[in-house]
């Protein structure tokens, strides 16, 4: 079936079963691979992408639940310049392996989106759900504080 | 992005070495120019150009020094630390400095001008710095003859300082001389500098690809892209050993896009750990599609016998083996028994522990893909050597070395698993089967299944304590899996406490599940063990753990200094409010000697909250003290994801953790402060910092708990026990 998406402000035309995980549509049908596949049930969030601006487990979500919105992803995250979450992760050296590092950003950035300065309770439970292998949890912390002009 | 010219570019080799030339990259055919930047062995950024010197290094005219970087980087920092490796002795300013991978085809052709390019037991910075700093220190003295040659004047007049080639009036850029440089042979190879001597290494140096991970341009193996491609979703029997019975083909064939489905033959691997399992695969156009019918494709499997083993299985074993003597015996210093026979009841302290089978869940899972033409065989693939994959695959296919390219690629997670698969096997015997490059993707339920694991142990311990309350004698038996029975013994064997009668014994449960290596492998697994009953034994004679661990080491500068710098920075104490806890513990494990200090509170309801982690590392050296306290957060929060939650559950003979549903690993709200202090001995040897603080975390916190409760957790996951206190 044929369909089009709206990715990072550009139209994609894409001929798959509508049924197909947004994910595996945005890496394999459209090339975008800077979102990651890692446990296909939305437990990891290393393919959080934003869906009309909220933070969306791409692996669990059908491609055809995004057509008629905007979705962006982690290319797309700095379209009008370097995100300043993007800056602090480059200032505190967030990303090791860096695999996980498109979700965790994607979940915080839709985090400061909705709570421009946030609670550590707030960025606990926004970004639980992203898991890092590599344990760069209190990078990412400090570096969601620095993007936010926390502290 | 830079605009890659093709036409400058051939297939592998650099123009002739003398008299230098133009690197001419390493482009692959019919790819085209973006693709080429992210699968190219330097696709971690745009290669640059410049001037070969050596095998090691380029020069440009702009002074960019272009460091090929024989290892993997997973996240440790490896092109980082051997970047600095090369300008420490090369001596050019970092800002210079630009790193790629270096080309396996290469090193496997032309003698090994790598030396080694495995990447695992914290080896690139521990057992790699010398013949890294050799290749900066040689670069730097021809650079030096090649100005002393055409300024009249001896080398050693000539200065090679951050870049500029100086001797009295005459003054010239490394750039202007690399050209020359390149055909310069030394009669005898300069030495490395004396740490002292350093001007980068041992400073914060930012790891040099955090950029491209932050904007999702950076490559992986599951990223790589060639034409043509199609993508395999495959299934190895889930209990390891068995093999495949018989597939349908029929019943998924006429789904969108599906292609085929290849048998995967079993393969023992002459070259290790990376044994194929007798499988099946299905191919399609898109992952998703031949994911889906995989699982819709009726399949069956001739069971392998272990098919009756069971996590209860395997622990009732382990309880009967604790109570006989082991045939392994290493009497390492004297014989316990008659003395710990002869001791009353209340001067003896036993103890038994327990870990259990755990995985690596790189977030990327295991994922390959393999293009073979009639001259040349790519491989982008999940490593932690690309020399090693190179190889697997040559052996594979029938196919001579020299054809194998594996290309060097940013990797998602390594943690012992990177090279300890077989997918870039599966990705070949199914390229070769359809006719077009195959990528194969694991899925996450695959990669737990199939991950080689760190096998389970268990452990009794008794010590007798003598009238000054510290221990007389001291009797250790493990149990292992017979799949390798010695996994890390050593931790526990060459224990560094001066008890003066040691002696060791082990055995091993009956095990198909097949063992690998997992981010600090069995020191993990033993260090827990032995590190909480060293406490036990310590508060069984009235000592502090602390005091008791310096007067146990009297005489090991190694481990007097690591706490001794506890004891200074840590505050630890063991006057504490109930419900609140400091622990200690300290690990030798790869050359490295750490210590952790850990402070947890506990609810009297239970809930446990490890508030801070202190590592003290003794690893000879740190040559970049922020990544090394990066690389000691990781770690903690790596052992301590086992230790709290982890624990993989064996039925029927195979692993049924599933997913991550049911393998909870550590997120943000219970990730602990981690600080580091570095205790170093500055005496010749290295250790690394990749995995070492992981091993001493989790007996701190074992210890933590019981400062806090009372209670003793000698199993994990710690999750399982009640920690509630009244």
């Amino acid at each position: 079936m044929s369909f089009q998406l709206n990715i990072n402000g550009k139209t994609h035309d894409v001929d798959i079963e509508p049924e197909t995980p947004l994910l595996w549509v945005i890496r394999d049908s459209v090339g975008l691979t800077g979102t990651k596949f890692g446990c296909g049930i939305a437990q990891c969030g290393a393919c959080t992408v934003h869906v009309d601006g909220k933070a969306v487990k791409s692996c669990s979500v059908n491609a055809a639940t995004a057509v008629g919105k905007q979705v962006t992803t982690i290319e797309g995250l700095g379209a009008d310049g370097q995100h300043p979450l993007q800056a602090a992760w480059i200032e505190h050296t967030v990303p090791q392996c860096g695999y996980c590092q498109s979700g965790q950003l994607m979940a915080a950035a839709a985090l400061l989106a909705k709570s421009p300065k946030p609670s550590d309770r707030e960025i606990d439970s926004a970004m639980a759900g992203n898991i890092c292998r590599c344990g760069t949890y209190t990078e990412i912390k400090a570096a969601i504080k620095t993007a936010a002009k926390i502290g | 992005m830079t605009k890659m010219d093709i036409s400058r570019r051939t297939f592998i080799h650099t123009a002739a070495a003398a008299g230098g030339g133009m690197i001419l990259g390493f482009s692959i055919p019919g790819i085209s120019p973006a693709l080429a930047r992210s699968v190219m062995p330097e696709g971690w950024k745009d290669p640059a150009g410049g001037v070969e010197v050596s095998a090691w290094l380029t020069i440009d005219t702009d002074g960019t020094v272009t460091v090929r970087v024989p290892h993997t980087e997973m996240g440790q920092g490896a092109l980082t630390s051997v970047s600095m490796f090369i300008a420490e002795e090369l001596d050019v300013p970092w800002k210079d400095v630009k790193a790629v991978f270096a080309s396996a085809n290469r090193h496997i052709t032309q003698g090994e001008e790598y030396v080694n390019m495995s990447t695992y037991g914290s080896n690139l910075v521990r057992n790699r710095h010398p013949h890294i700093l050799q290749a900066g220190a040689s670069a730097r003295e021809r650079l030096k003859e090649a100005a002393a040659l055409q300024w009249g004047v001896a080398r050693s007049a000539v200065t090679a300082k951050q870049g500029v080639l100086s001797s009295g009036g005459n003054k010239g850029t490394y750039g202007e001389f690399a050209s020359a440089a390149a055909a310069v042979s030394l009669a005898e190879e300069p030495k490395a500098k004396e740490y002292l001597d350093w001007w980068l290494l041992g400073t914060d140096v930012p790891r040099m690809d955090v950029d491209i991970k932050t904007d999702g341009s950076a490559i992986y193996p599951i990223d790589a892209v060639v034409p043509g491609m199609v993508y395999a979703s495959v299934m190895s029997c889930p209990v390891p050993g068995g093999r495949l019975k018989s597939y349908d083909f029929n019943v998924i064939k006429d789904r969108p896009g599906v292609i085929q489905a290849v048998a995967l033959t079993q393969v023992k691997d002459k070259l290790g750990r990376t044994d194929q399992m007798s499988g099946i695969a299905v191919v399609a156009d898109t992952f998703y599609r031949a994911k889906t019918a995989l699982e819709l494709m009726p399949v069956e499997w001739d069971l392998h016998a272990g098919i009756g083993l069971s996590t209860q299985s395997m622990e009732a074993e382990a309880q009967g083996l604790l109570g006989m003597d082991a045939e392994h015996v290493e009497e390492v210093r004297g014989d316990p028994r008659p003395i710990l026979a002869a001791s009353p009841a209340d001067k003896i302290v036993t103890a038994d522990y327990m870990r259990p089978t755990e995985s690596h869940v790189c977030m990327e899972p295991a994922a390959a893909l393999v293009s073979i033409t009639k001259d040349r065989v790519d491989v982008w693939s999940k490593t932690q050597s690309v020399q090693g994959t190179l190889m697997l695959v040559a052996d594979q296919l029938g196919r001579p070395p020299s054809e194998v390219y594996c290309h060097g690629t940013s990797q998602g997670g390594g943690f012992g698993f990177g090279s300890a698969h077989p997918a870039p096997r599966q990705a070949a015997e199914i390229a070769q089967a359809v006719g077009r490059p195959v990528k194969v993707i694991w899925t996450r339920e695959e990669d737990i299944a199939q991950a080689r694991t760190r096998p389970p142990v268990w452990g009794r311990f008794t010590a007798a304590i003598g009238s000054d309350g510290l221990p007389t004698a001291m009797h250790a038996r493990t149990v292992g899996s017979s799949q390798k029975p010695d996994f890390a013994d050593r931790v526990i064997v060459d224990q560094h406490y001066s008890v003066p009668n040691y002696r060791f014994e082990r055995h091993a449960v009956k095990s198909h599940i097949p063992i690998g290596y997992n981010r600090a492998p069995g020191a993990n697994s033993n260090g827990f063990l032995i590190e909480q009953f060293a406490d036990e034994m310590a508060l069984a004679g009235g000592w502090d753990p602390l005091e008791w661990r310096i007067k146990m080491t009297e005489g090991n500068e190694r481990w007097q200094r690591v706490l001794a710098k506890m004891k200074e920075v840590c505050g630890y104490t063991t006057d504490l409010p109930k419900g609140v806890g400091m622990g200690v513990a300290v690990v030798e494990a790869h050359n490295a000697t750490v210590g952790a200090c850990a402070t947890v509170e506990v609810t009297k309801r239970g809930a446990l909250y490890i508030e801070k982690v202190h590592i003290i590392s003794n690893t000879g050296y740190v040559i970049n003290p922020r990544n090394a306290h990066e690389q000691n957060f990781s770690s903690v929060v790596w052992e301590l994801s086992h230790a709290l939650t982890g624990g993989l559950d064996i039925q029927g003979g195979r692993i049924t953790n599933g997913n991550l549903d049911k393998y909870a690993l550590m997120r943000m709200p219970e990730a602990p402060v981690v600080e580091s202090s570095w205790a170093m001995s500055h005496d010749g040897w290295w250790g690394g910092f990749g995995e070492t603080s992981a091993p001493p975390t989790p007996p701190a916190v074992a210890n933590a708990i019981f400062a806090a409760t009372g209670k003793r957790v000698r199993s994990t996951p710690i999750i399982k026990h009640d920690l509630s206190w009244s």
